[in-house]
């Protein structure tokens, strides 16, 4: 297997008496997507904030493209490669959405202690954050101020922020959330395509979408990883049913 | 761009008022006061409408400047070249001071942080006792400008104010929409996205007060050459408060908004002190209570409004 580009080595958090991540391990190697799921309250996203640094760890290292990030800020391991979109869409409501991805464009050219020169007017920025909202469909809404965005749109732009980082790893919490079944059917076919490119964590809800999608999955209970495999492995076992999927999905 | 014209058409039309009526003394004196807190409201704006950061405390940077201009008065040191340049120095420095513990807070917290500082540098003003303490300092002239007394000329004055303001007005308006800007505007609106594409905000934010400060000192100099005396009252939070008041009466959409609030502010405060007389100020308070109540986008969203009741 390839050196894995993301690396988690027994990460551990309590909040209080609850313990929300309980010794995981787990990586993702370039290329791949490794889908984590889980109940409702696993922490899922919790462990999406550990990677990007939104909450500290208790123990436990994390390990990006080979260097120990654990005690790096936010917004020095997205400086990194290490890109998020939210489960609940996280935009710039009164920028165009062409403006929240010049943004994120933004972060990786250059300094943004520029004081005078229009932003608004780099095609630097403004090139590549086209093309960001190109890959997810979204150029024909460039000039919509984000706010304004139907809920699907909202999704796919959160999407577009995260690739316009021109991120090594993209960390998709809930990408689907709230999507009705033909804005679902678009999103996959998004993230379809933007497999080819980039490593991607993926946390999702959406079972149909999961095994559409991943080369591997991780299921999580209660904080602790109870099963690590391809897709028809996790179909198949038996504390995975028991803990999540159902006894009516295995039949 | 069409959204810098009405700042421009506010602008002519002060270059034009001195020849159009509002030529004699005292109004010109009222005037160049009215730009001197519009530069103070532009700098204002550009924190709280740029960068969400609520300073009650902003009359610190016009303390430290118009204070500069005291004490360098007193040492004997009255060339605008020099002056002028400590008296931004000033503001801006004090404001990187504090802005290094104050940026750290939000919201409330930061109201009340600014706050603190402000009265810090009120009381210290009012100790100097050097400088006059309580009781100010009256300058023995205007700063001059290269050995010449251009600034003792009312017309010269208001034509110095005015492009002060000009000035302020076009650094803040190019540098809300530079890239620096750009990440100021974003993390007013969600500081969490911000940092998640990679930006640490607090450089920004501090770097944007400090700029705040800076033209707070300037109209500070302005303020203290215009009254030829400095006071504490001068650094005092209600008149922090008057100019987060002028901001917002203005409108918090555009610039333009802080100085068509400063000018409304100190005519309104004119006009009603001679019309009512000692008891001004129960006119003026609900006045400004209506204001806010019924000009949603402030005077600078007047036209705006206007056309939505005509079309009901």
């Amino acid at each position: 297997m390839a050196e894995p580009l993301l690396d988690l080595r027994a990460l551990r958090k309590a909040f209080g008496g609850l313990q929300v991540t309980d010794g995981v391990t787990l990586d993702v190697v370039p290329g791949e997507i490794h889908a984590i799921i889980g109940p409702n309250g696993a922490g899922k996203t919790t462990l999406i904030n550990e990677i990007t640094g939104r909450l500290s760890l208790d123990s436990g290292q994390v390990f990006f493209a080979g260097q120990d990030v654990t005690h790096l800020s936010m917004a020095a391991r997205a400086r990194r490669g290490l890109a998020r979109s939210f489960q609940i869409t996280s935009i710039i409501p009164g920028f165009s959405a062409l403006e929240n991805a010049a943004l994120a464009v933004q972060a990786r050219s250059g300094s943004s202690f520029r004081f005078f020169r229009p932003a608004s007017s780099e095609t630097l920025l403004n090139k590549p954050a086209l093309e960001a909202l190109e890959a997810v469909g979204l150029a024909h809404r460039a000039a919509v101020p984000a706010g304004a965005l139907s809920h699907g749109e909202k999704r796919q732009l959160e999407l577009a922020i995260a690739i316009a980082t021109a991120p090594k790893l993209l960390l998709l919490d809930e990408p689907l959330a709230g999507s009705g079944p033909e804005e679902t059917e678009r999103l996959i076919g998004i993230l379809r395509g933007l497999k080819s490119r980039y490593a991607i964590l993926l946390v999702e809800h959406d079972m149909q979408a999961v095994f559409a999608l991943a080369d591997r999955i991780s299921v999580l209970v209660y904080g602790r990883l109870i099963a690590t495999g391809d897709v028809a492995a996790i179909r198949e076992d038996a504390a995975v049913r028991a803990a999540y999927l159902g006894e009516d999905e295995a039949a | 761009m069409r959204a810098d014209w009405p700042a421009i058409g506010i602008l002519a039309v002060l270059a034009a008022a001195p020849f159009v009526g509002f030529g004699e003394g005292h109004m010109l004196t009222l005037l160049s006061r009215g730009m001197i807190f519009g530069i103070a409201a532009v700098s204002l704006a550009l924190i709280v409408g740029g960068a969400g950061l609520v300073s009650l405390g902003h009359a610190a940077m016009l303390g430290f400047g118009a204070y500069a201009v005291v004490i360098l008065d007193k040492a004997g040191v009255t060339q605008a070249h020099v002056v002028l340049p400590v008296a931004i120095a000033a503001g801006a420095g004090f404001a990187l001071l504090t802005g290094v513990i104050a940026i750290r807070t939000a919201g409330v917290h930061f109201i009340m942080i600014t706050l603190a500082f402000g009265q810090m540098a009120f009381f210290t003003a009012a100790s100097l006792s050097a400088y006059g303490g309580d009781d100010g300092y009256t300058l023995y002239g205007r700063t001059e400008v290269f050995g010449t007394r251009f600034l003792e000329n009312r017309l010269n004055f208001h034509f110095i104010c005015l492009g002060a303001l000009a000035l302020t007005w076009l650094v803040c308006r190019l540098v809300l929409a530079s890239r620096f800007g750009r990440v100021l505007r974003a993390a007013r609106e969600n500081d969490l996205r911000v940092q998640a594409v990679g930006f640490a905000p607090y450089g920004y934010r501090l770097a944007g007060y400090v700029i705040a400060g800076g033209l707070g000192g300037l109209a500070g100099f302005l303020l203290a050459n215009s009254a030829e005396f400095v006071a504490p009252a001068y650094v005092s939070w209600q008149r922090s408060g008057e100019l987060l008041f002028m901001v917002i009466l203005g409108g918090l959409g555009g610039l333009h908004g802080a100085i068509l609030g400063a000018l409304a502010f100190i005519f309104l405060e004119e006009y009603l002190a001679h019309a009512v007389g000692e008891h001004w100020r129960m006119v003026f308070g609900p006045l400004l209570i209506l204001s806010v109540l019924f000009l949603r986008g402030g005077l600078a969203g007047l036209p705006m409004s206007l056309r939505g009741l005509r079309r009901g």
